[in-house]
């Protein structure tokens, strides 16, 4: 039985058609999947069924009722429940409020909170995996936690319909795969999903119909098996990354005989916590080095580490010369730029605004020099130039963050999990992009990655990280041999 | 939610108002007049703090409903000749009014565009109150036909009585799921209303409670004072000392507020005798605090639930 009817939705932003006379439906217990190139209208979608953008024209029609144009709170009343692209918790409250919070009902007559919603929380947490976790803030909750809190939201009160915005960005393979069996246990429980994400392989693994958006508009819709063949989701979406197997790119340019970076850390501490412990890793000039690792492992902290921002035991070199001590600024300015996992953009500037400022130290004409490569990288930044970041869709946004650390003209650059939330079309952009500056510039990358395949790919050495310290490292082409693909 | 009702910590604040409610018999009428004043900012600053720490909301202009509750029943009881108990009311009923006028705009407008709005409101009043001047007694205030009480027992008791009530009628909501859902509202409208609450009603509630509180002090300072004039009610001098008042305390907690208030008064009246000088040493000493303790007093106290686990 059909559960969601859309028909004929558009939406547009000023000058921008984001949704144009989108159609689809969802029957019960089925899992639908969106995909389409960033900025394509997936996340607009969703948020136009769920009625926090209100559509110009068309019909959604939520267990035969009309919806559109309704208050959000109301159509989440029906039985809808959504998972934003980005978390967003209380941080002043536990994760058991929060999800408390999920389960309230909506009236001012409420000074205590009923034991059965206390169960009902508990259960909700148990089943997302949070039960060791329930008295902490989401501050000090690793990144998969956060996502695993925001399912246990949308899930507490058994929405008839989920709609589930990149569930699995940012998470490892491992930590995917249990994503994958929570929503096959809610479809199974009758639970109507719609899933957006750029997993492919995840999504397609899951899903019952896909349907394929590019510039607003629905390109295709059929089985997986379909869509993934359709000649114009190949060409706008995922390139050629359905053919190419895992394996190392060709490597043209030359490592230089030259250390850049030579980090021996022997402790990172927060509180009582230790984070790091015994890490040595070096780079050369030129080279290409990932640090691969779950969630949580140290990755994120060993580079806050590089760039000053937390205190370490230890002590590292850069081009011969300790960094001990320096302020974050002068480390910058001596060549390291950060492309940080979280943004971190300047959400009120527009694009070129946030660009600017990444090349402040740049001189006038080399700056707008910097600027047209970078546009060149990402031809969408240059369509989007005057738009404040916070309007961008989140493949948008990252393209942004790359684009602002490059804007620096670092001798090192790093990257934190910088493929989150990209199209396949677009990783590969990045991947071809990120070979040429190396070919041309001799730029040296470290990588921090949970996409194997792309680490993989481009680096010629990898480093393993677990809880905190180092178990594998070796030449990239071994890592399969020796450590296995399946290790996150 | 799921720390225990009752800890060591609402142990000592039970005693500390049972001791400050014994204060009468030891200090000296001055000193428990100070204590009334206190109390009132402390009623204010709760008030305040209810919207912005925990509602989110960037008010300046706590003035604005303090000072429709206070001339509210200034004019009710001068110019209609109703007494006390009557008056007292109208002009909370009054703020309460101008509360959820302030709604509207709260839920169009975000962070420093409301700031603006709450501003233009204050500013709004205080020309009314100069330009019916013959009615509000302008600039020099309006002199009431009555007063609370002549007794500074009686008056402490009065404020320190209000005091009470509006700091567990605050506690109990804050800790209750309306105010978790009050919070999210504040931190996160989308959000909030993608999980089925309709923030305009929580946003109403938030409003009208502040209210409520700011007229109702506002109303009975004018009887303790037996006048109303723009300087103890409107001015903005009287904003900037409730936002210290809770700043300094801390933010989003009640006993803080409290706390806040009490501290200001107090050094501020130690400080009397430099003169023009005190308000300016006693903004020196708030920043010192802040220096010190960024999360206010009851940080110091470990209460404060916003520290990183
Ligand atoms: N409030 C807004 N104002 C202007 N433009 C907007 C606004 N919100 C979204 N857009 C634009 O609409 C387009 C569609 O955005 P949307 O977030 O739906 O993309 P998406 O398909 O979810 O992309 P991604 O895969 O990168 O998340 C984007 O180009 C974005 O820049
Ligand atoms: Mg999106």
């Amino acid at each position: 039985m059909t559960i969601l009817d859309i028909s004929k939705i558009s939406k547009r932003f000023g000058g921008l058609q984001a949704v144009d006379q989108i159609s689809f439906s969802v029957a019960e217990g089925e899992v639908v999947g969106l995909i389409g190139p960033n900025g394509s209208g997936k996340s607009t979608t969703l948020s136009l069924i769920m009625g926090v953008v209100r559509p110009d024209t068309g019909s959604i029609k939520f267990q035969g009722h009309e919806i559109a144009g309704h208050a959000t709170h109301a159509i989440a009343k029906r039985g809808m429940a959504m998972v934003f692209q980005h978390s967003r918790p209380l941080h002043r409250q536990t994760v058991l409020e929060n999800i408390k919070l999920a389960l309230l009902p909506d009236t001012i007559f409420q000074l205590f909170t009923g034991r059965q919603i206390e169960e009902q929380a508990r259960n909700a947490a148990r089943r997302v995996g949070l039960e060791d976790v329930l008295d902490q803030r989401p501050d000090s909750l690793p990144f998969a936690d956060l996502r695993r809190l925001e399912l246990a939201k949308a899930l507490a009160a058994d929405p008839a319909i989920l709609l589930l915005d990149e569930p699995f960005a940012g998470l490892a393979p491992s930590e995917t795969r249990e994503f994958s069996e929570l929503i096959v246990s809610m479809r199974d429980a009758g639970q109507a999903i719609v899933l957006v994400d750029h997993n492919v392989k995840a999504v397609s693994g899951l899903v019952d119909r896909i349907v394929a958006m590019d510039a607003g508009q629905k390109i295709a819709e059929g089985t997986p098996e379909q869509v993934t063949s359709d000649e114009k989701v190949r060409e706008v979406y995922f390139g050629k990354s359905l053919d190419t197997v895992e394996k190392t790119r060709e490597r043209k340019h030359r490592v230089g005989e030259h250390r850049l970076l030579d980090v021996n850390i022997e402790s990172v501490h927060y509180g009582r916590a230790e984070a790091l412990r015994n890490i040595q890793l070096h780079v050369e000039e030129g080279e290409f080095v990932s640090v691969v690792g779950l969630n949580g492992s140290g990755k994120t902290t060993l580079f806050n580490s590089l760039l000053g921002f937390v205190a370490y035991q230890g002590d590292i070199q850069w081009d011969g010369q300790s960094l001990r001590g320096k302020k974050p600024a002068d480390i910058a300015t001596g060549g390291i730029a950060l492309c940080p996992e979280t943004r971190e953009l300047f959400t009120h500037m527009s694009v070129l605004e946030n660009l600017e400022l990444g090349g402040h130290a740049l001189d006038n004409a080399d700056r707008r020099a910097q600027v047209d490569r970078i546009f060149e990288l990402f031809p969408r930044l240059r369509e989007r130039a005057k738009q404040s970041a916070f309007t961008l869709s989140g493949g948008e946004q990252q393209m942004l963050t790359i684009g602002r650390a490059l804007m620096q003209k670092p001798r090192l650059l790093l990257l934190d999990e910088p493929t989150l939330g990209l199209a396949p079309l677009v990783i590969e952009n990045i991947s071809d992009a990120l070979d040429k500056l190396q070919q041309d510039s001799g730029l040296t990358v470290l990588l921090a990655e949970q996409n194997l395949t792309f680490a993989v790919q481009h680096s010629n050495r990898i480093y393993l990280i677990e809880t905190g310290s180092l178990q594998w490292n070796g030449a990239a082409d071994r890592f399969s041999e020796e450590v296995g693909a399946d290790i996150l | 939610m799921n720390r225990t009702w009752f800890d060591w910590r609402t142990g000592v604040v039970v005693l500390a108002f049972a001791a400050t409610a014994c204060l009468p018999w030891f200090v000296s009428g001055y000193w428990l007049g100070v204590l009334t004043i206190s109390s009132y900012v402390a009623v204010y600053a709760m008030a305040w703090d209810l919207l912005f720490g925990y509602g989110g909301e960037v008010n300046f202009g706590p003035t604005f409903l303090i000072g429709l509750g206070a001339y509210g029943a200034g004019m009710s009881n001068t110019f209609l000749g109703w007494p006390v108990w009557v008056s007292i009311p109208v002009g909370t009923l009054a703020a309460v009014i101008g509360g959820l006028a302030l709604v509207g705009p709260a839920l169009r407008l975000k962070g420093p565009y409301f700031g603006l709005v709450t501003l233009v409101a204050v500013l709004l009043l205080s020309q009314v109150i100069n330009m019916f001047a013959g009615y509000t007694g302008g600039e020099i205030g309006l002199a009431l036909r009555d007063i609370l009480t002549i007794s500074s027992t009686g008056n402490f008791y009065y404020a320190f009585g209000l005091m009470t009530i509006t700091a567990l009628v605050l506690r109990i909501l804050v800790r209750s799921p309306l105010g978790l859902i009050l919070e999210a509202s504040g931190q996160d409208t989308t959000a909030t209303e993608a999980l089925g609450f309709s923030v305009t009603k929580f946003k109403i509630l938030a409003f009208v409670i502040s209210a409520f509180f700011s007229g109702l002090a506002g109303a009975m300072t004018v009887f303790y004072f037996g006048t109303a004039s723009p300087g103890t009610v409107v001015a903005v001098a009287v904003t900037i000392q409730i936002i210290i008042a809770t700043i300094i305390g801390g933010r989003r907690s009640i006993i803080g507020s409290i706390l806040g208030a009490v501290f200001l008064i107090v050094a501020g009246e130690f400080l009397r005798p430099v003169g023009q000088l005190s308000s300016t040493l006693v903004a020196v000493l708030a920043l010192l605090v802040l220096v010190f303790a960024p999360n206010g007093f009851i940080s110091v106290f470990g209460a404060r639930r916003e520290r990183k686990a």
